[in-house]
């Protein structure tokens, strides 16, 4: 990917990230997560009904990585259920450890593509899809 | 000062280190000590009746006479040497206290605790119900009359570090120690951020347990120190048993312990460790912890001067006299500003710095720190201004 069109659409995200901000309703399962290297710290909250991911919303203190990555996560899940969510974290997943992966699936989260090479970062890039991991059994 | 003895900061691609507080560059003098130790010397301690096991006894002891030294303690039985200030703290509170206090004590911490200071005494106060009670701060700091609010007829202990590893704040040690003797309460101070700065003299300041790593003072990992009053380390009870620390065992179960210091250091110590924390000792106060001290102060000064010049960087503990500068640059988070400063080489530390329930005073939950030792120089500075001033491309560079 052109380096400039990938800062272009991380730092979109992560100055006008998507879903920021938690909600007060009922229906939400809320998740933290937060980073070995003790500093990124996010709430993230899950809206299911029947079987698909209705909405995602986050809140907390993350760096730029973390932060563009959940809000590109929370545009490509939402609708999806929980097959085609596996499907992406699956991907996804590979695609930071450089195995092979299908790049059409993951759309804007190929801007990630590169971020093994940075291994301190490759975590905060996996930050989000943690709480993804941690709730895939209850869709 | 002293650069040439660093080989890290003399290689052809410039090195900034600005990370201080979370270890320290070591110098050839004590890296040379450890290597000698490897090849020229290697046995083990208080084992063999050859030379270089002799040797190896007359270096390994010869540690604790410069401990002892540094600290100008009584006693070189006072000075066990342990995995660092992490394995000191925790042989303090379960070897010690566990067996001292009962429920309802109190013990008096701050929440700008470092977590090895802290997460002990919590475990503690689950197992037997001592209460834990957190000093208040004024303006992030300790206070002696905030100590001496605290105290009740309960308070048993007070651990506190000496220097704090967020903002570098100094406590004022030796008014609280004289506290702690009054209401003969157990004073226990972490040191890791003060003894490699500065002088600590364990009578004068009445401290009865201090704990402090030798990497943070230009040694090697690994390797720390806990002091201890003789009288309070008879009665702290072994939280590691095995060889070396025993005089005699049977198999009714019969144990019969060591005295002083041996008691405290089951199994083969960490040999290397302990001889280049010696070596350490001997280059610190070769130069002396005046000279460091100053050192460090006028770096910060120059560096404040020149950062409040910086309109989007905000500053947190500008005003305490220390080598330590807490910062942010506005709107951008403390992770992000390291990997933009690491792009030049310059390292600095961002987070929480393990000290987790800081932020419920300070309001703001990460900084990035720098902290400068006796190597550092103006000129390492100039650059680090050169590129905060440019960071409005900070995201073309960590993006």
């Amino acid at each position: 990917m052109d380096p400039n069109l990938r800062r272009e659409i991380l730092l979109d995200h992560y100055q006008h990230p998507v879903g920021h901000g938690l909600k007060d309703e009922k229906g939400y399962i809320k998740i933290n997560t937060n980073n070995e290297s003790c500093i990124d710290n996010l709430d993230i909250m899950y809206k299911i009904k029947d079987g698909i991911i209705e909405d995602i919303c986050f809140d907390g203190e993350a760096c730029a990585i973390s932060t563009s990555a959940t809000s590109i996560m929370i545009q490509s899940l939402i609708g999806k259920n929980k097959e085609e969510a596996k499907k992406i974290l699956d991907n996804y997943e590979a695609m930071l450890d450089e195995r092979p992966f299908d790049q059409e699936l993951l759309g804007e989260l190929n801007v990630y593509d590169e971020i093994y090479k940075q291994p301190n970062r490759k975590k905060c890039a996996l930050l989000p899809f943690e709480s993804l991991r941690k709730i895939i059994d209850q869709l | 000062m002293n650069r040439e003895d660093f080989e890290i900061l003399n290689q052809e691609e410039k090195l900034i280190y600005f990370d201080n507080s979370a270890t320290t560059l070591k110098p050839k003098q004590v890296v040379d000590s450890v290597v000698d130790y490897y090849t020229k010397y290697t046995a083990n301690a208080h084992r063999g009746d050859y030379d270089n096991s002799l040797k190896v006894d007359m270096e390994y002891e010869g540690v604790r006479d410069k401990v002892q030294k540094l600290l100008h303690n009584r006693s070189r039985k006072e000075i066990v040497f342990t995995s660092g200030a992490t394995a000191s703290l925790n042989m303090i509170v379960f070897g010690f206290m566990k067996y001292q206090l009962k429920e309802g004590d109190e013990v008096l911490l701050t929440k700008a605790e470092h977590a090895s200071n802290i997460l002990p005494w919590v475990t503690l106060a689950k197992e037997i119900g001592i209460i834990i009670r957190y000093i208040p701060l004024e303006n992030h700091l300790v206070t002696v009359e905030n100590v001496e609010k605290m105290i009740t007829p309960n308070t048993k202990v007070i651990s506190i570090a000496h220097v704090t590893n967020v903002l570098g704040d100094e406590r004022p040690i030796t008014e609280i120690g004289e506290l702690c003797s009054k209401n003969e309460i157990y004073f226990v101070v972490d040191g890791s951020q003060s003894v490699p700065h500065m002088t600590v003299d364990v009578e004068k300041q009445n401290i009865d347990f201090l704990a402090f790593s030798a990497h943070k003072m230009l040694g090697p990992t690994g390797v720390g120190v806990l002091y201890g009053k003789e009288e309070l380390l008879e009665r702290l009870e072994p939280t590691s048993l095995g060889g070396g620390m025993n005089a005699s065992f049977d198999s009714e179960g019969e144990i019969e312990y060591k005295a002083l210091p041996s008691r405290l250091e089951a199994g083969t110590p960490n040999i290397a460790g302990v001889i280049g924390l010696g070596s350490a000792i001997d280059y610190l106060l070769s130069i002396g912890f005046d000279r460091i001290h100053d050192h460090e102060l006028e770096l910060k000064k120059y560096a404040v001067e020149a950062l409040e010049k910086i309109p989007n960087i905000i500053l947190y503990n500008k005003e305490l006299e220390n080598g330590m500068i807490a910062f942010n640059i506005d709107g951008v988070f403390s992770q992000d500003t390291a990997v933009y400063l690491n792009h030049y080489h310059i390292c600095v530390r961002a987070g929480n710095h393990c000290a987790k329930i800081l932020k419920e005073d300070l309001q703001v939950k990460n900084t990035c720190r720098i902290s400068f030792y006796l190597y550092n120089t103006k000129e390492e500075i100039d650059e680090l201004i050169r590129v905060l001033k440019n960071s409005e491309d900070i995201f073309k560079v960590v993006l």
